[in-house]
């Protein structure tokens, strides 16, 4: 049955600042992206220690996630498997894998090698939150917003999910950026409707 | 009404064939293809068993029509999927809606991984070109080229879930009539990279895998490329051949738990199967044949173990891992699992488990230790489960 | 051995990126995996790395992990005996 779907909460991070639903959260231009990335985190007052081992994209996608998700989403409204993430990418774990390759000149590095795929930060987003439902990555030049929407909606249509965080993760040395958007059926007060027109005001560049 | 998903053609290359007929002969006869590293220029030769594709970059070259130069990635996958493509008949039909879906976790890597040891030694040395074709988009783009399909071309990767993820996804995109037809699969070369980092994680066996088995210490990483032509009702009608099989039924969850292990109760794994019997509208009891993800680790195969304990018991279908024979193809393995669960129902063949001794403690069934055929299968269960909690099941049934 | 459990703390911190965390915060008997830190099995494997990294000892058999690791004295210990 095809329900409305809703972009209940939208949560871009890109040139060192974090902006949901069109209000900056917090900005340091300053930084290179891993100094950006701990000093947003100390920032949000996140209390989540394995933030550290993360790599640059996982910290990027979690730190997206933490700030779509506050105040917006009500996860105890759903059960664990209703709850689905999909998002995409150019570079897959590029950053990364250059970063581990360095390490196989001399003793390779495990925690590095586990982020060598690009849906580890999935994983971090689901173990952080424990969501359990169907959840992908795609690799693409660039963000597809057809594709995202006649996906996520075909997803939520088909009661594979109630509720979706869908987007775009991307971070390759100090370049980066991150698009979430928090999909469901349930209206709330700044709900808009989930349409292609409404993703690309968020994802177009500047 | 949405259109039935059949399975119209089939493509595989492995470390036991170059082909759908080679790989059912070696399964049939109990040969596996782990054995000393050969062809990867590896410091860990004589060390670490491996599963490699019995060709050298050169011979694959030939047989693919594209150049050496090329990543072994790029290599497979175009083999594989020229058969999948070829047995189906599709190929060439007029007004016929067309899509690739590939997967991979590796890419151009072991192009990539040359060029750095050359740059490493002289910034001025190692040929740029060689990492044009690093990404894995790039990898897919290569194929679909080779396959002449343009309009609808995408890549997924999500560890060793991948191909079966690109299964699904293909499922859909047939189901909601966006496209016909889909050459749905995936690739992985092995690579000093993977070798180098599953070694790190420990979790390498250094003799060949005992998959389910209590004395079990590891996987082998083994490397290949297939694909599956999921074509819709309609179509199928119009191709005048026998499917081997529908797809009847899939699902995808997230294990939640840990970025490489899996949780204690398999919950993932759980997830996955139960979704997909739903979808497909079965119960466990009609599953005849489960093709495990059974990877060799200590992990995994206790955690998959235990799923399928609280799922099916306290009857259990047959079940093995052909992980045994082919070793883990990582992004290709779900598609590879996919071809020849395919065959199982297509042929009532049920396969070995190959060198099991002991039942895993804790669990009260055994995988199947000989090969056999002309079973009465009507549903196989394939099960592939990747790092960052990605949780796969398919369900390929008689038509 | 006080030297060696003190530079230890700050390797460990250093290879497991344990950024909130200072040296003095890790007690020489505190267990480090399950409580503790709260470690877990890629930290192991890290703290494998470090062994051979920093003290060129090579531990092959990660079922010893759970007795060398359970603390940072168990493996300044370690380290002790089986430095050459």
């Amino acid at each position: 049955m095809a329900l409305e779907t809703y972009i209940n909460a939208v949560c871009r991070i890109s040139d060192h600042t974090i902006i949901k639903n069109g209000e900056t959260v917090f900005s340091n231009p300053n930084d290179d992206l891993s100094a950006f990335l701990i000093s947003s985190y100390k920032h949000l007052n996140i209390n989540y220690p394995k933030f550290y081992k993360m790599d640059n994209l996982s910290k990027l996608g979690f730190l997206a996630s933490e700030v779509l998700l506050q105040h917006s989403f009500k996860a105890e409204e759903y059960l664990p498997q209703d709850i689905g993430i999909v998002l995409a990418n150019a570079n897959a774990s590029l950053d990364t894998d250059i970063k581990y390759f360095e390490t196989v000149k001399d003793i390779p590095g495990p925690s590095l090698f586990v982020y060598t795929l690009p849906n580890i930060v999935i994983g971090e987003i689901s173990i952080r939150n424990n969501f359990k439902g169907e959840n992908a990555f795609f690799v693409f030049e660039r963000f597809d917003t057809n594709f995202i929407e006649t996906y996520i909606r075909n997803l939520l249509d088909s009661d594979v999910l109630n509720a979706c965080i869908c987007g775009w993760v991307e971070v390759l040395e100090n370049e980066h950026k991150a698009v979430l958007f928090l999909i469901e059926t349930n209206m709330t007060n700044g709900s808009i409707f989930f349409t292609k027109e409404n993703i690309n005001k968020y994802i177009a560049n500047g | 009404m949405q259109s039935p998903v059949l399975i119209a053609g089939l493509g595989i290359i492995s470390a036991i064939g170059n082909n759908t007929s080679e790989n059912i002969t070696a399964l049939e006869n109990g040969i596996a293809g782990m054995g000393d590293i050969i062809y990867l220029n590896s410091i860990h030769r004589q060390k670490i068993p491996v599963a490699e594709v019995k060709m050298s970059n050169e011979e694959l070259a030939g047989r693919s029509g594209l150049s050496s130069q090329i990543s072994r990635t790029a290599l497979l996958g175009t083999i594989a999927a020229e058969e999948a493509f070829n047995d189906s008949g599709i190929r060439g039909l007029a007004n016929t809606r067309i899509g690739f879906v590939s997967a991979n976790t590796v890419g151009g890597m072991d192009k990539t991984e040359q060029f750095f040891s050359e740059f490493l030694t002289n910034p001025q040395k190692g040929r740029l070109r060689d990492v044009v074709h690093h990404e894995c988009g790039s990898i897919t783009e290569i194929i679909a080229e080779k396959l002449g399909i343009s309009n609808f071309v995408t890549t997924i990767s999500t560890a060793c879930s991948s191909s079966a993820n690109a299964i699904i996804y293909a499922a859909r995109l047939i189901k909601n009539n966006i496209l016909d037809a889909v050459v749905a699969g995936g690739a992985d070369a092995l690579t000093k990279f993977t070798l180098n980092g599953f070694n790190t994680l420990m979790i390498l066996d250094s003799d060949a895998c005992k998959p389910f088995d209590e004395n079990r210490k590891g996987l082998n990483l083994g490397e290949g490329a297939a694909y599956v032509v999921l074509v819709s009702g309609s179509l199928i009608a119009k191709l005048k051949k026998d499917p081997y099989c529908k797809l009847s039924g899939y699902c995808n969850a997230n294990d939640a738990f840990h970025q490489t292990a899996s949780s204690p109760e398999g919950e993932g794994s759980f997830l996955a199967m139960q979704g997909a019997l739903k979808n497909s509208g079965l119960n466990p009891r009609d599953i005849d044949y489960i093709n495990l993800h059974g990877t060799g680790t200590q992990n995994n195969d206790i955690s998959e173990g235990i799923a399928i304990k609280r799922l099916f018991g306290p009857v259990y279908p047959k079940m093995s891992s052909t992980k045994s024979f082919t070793g883990h193809t990582l992004g290709a393995s779900g598609s590879v699992e996919a071809v020849l669960s395919a065959l199982s129902v297509k042929h009532g063949m049920v396969y070995p488990n190959l060198r099991f001794d002991t039942p895993m403690q804790g669990l009260p069934f055994a995988p199947e230790t000989k090969f056999s055929k002309n079973e009465p299968i009507e549903h196989v269960l394939s099960n592939s489960f990747g790092f960052g909690g990605n949780c796969s099941s398919l369900i390929f049934s008689k038509n | 051995m006080d030297k060696l459990i003190n530079d230890l703390k700050v390797q460990i911190i250093a290879q497991l990126n344990l950024q909130d965390i200072k040296p003095e915060d890790i007690a020489d008997d505190q267990p480090l995996f399950i409580e503790g830190l709260g470690l877990d099995s890629i930290d192991a494997l890290e703290l494998i790395v470090l062994l051979q990294q920093q003290y060129k000892i090579k531990l092959s058999n990660p079922s010893d992990g759970p007795k060398v690791f359970y603390s940072v004295k168990t493996m300044a210990e370690y380290i002790t005996a089986n430095q050459s």
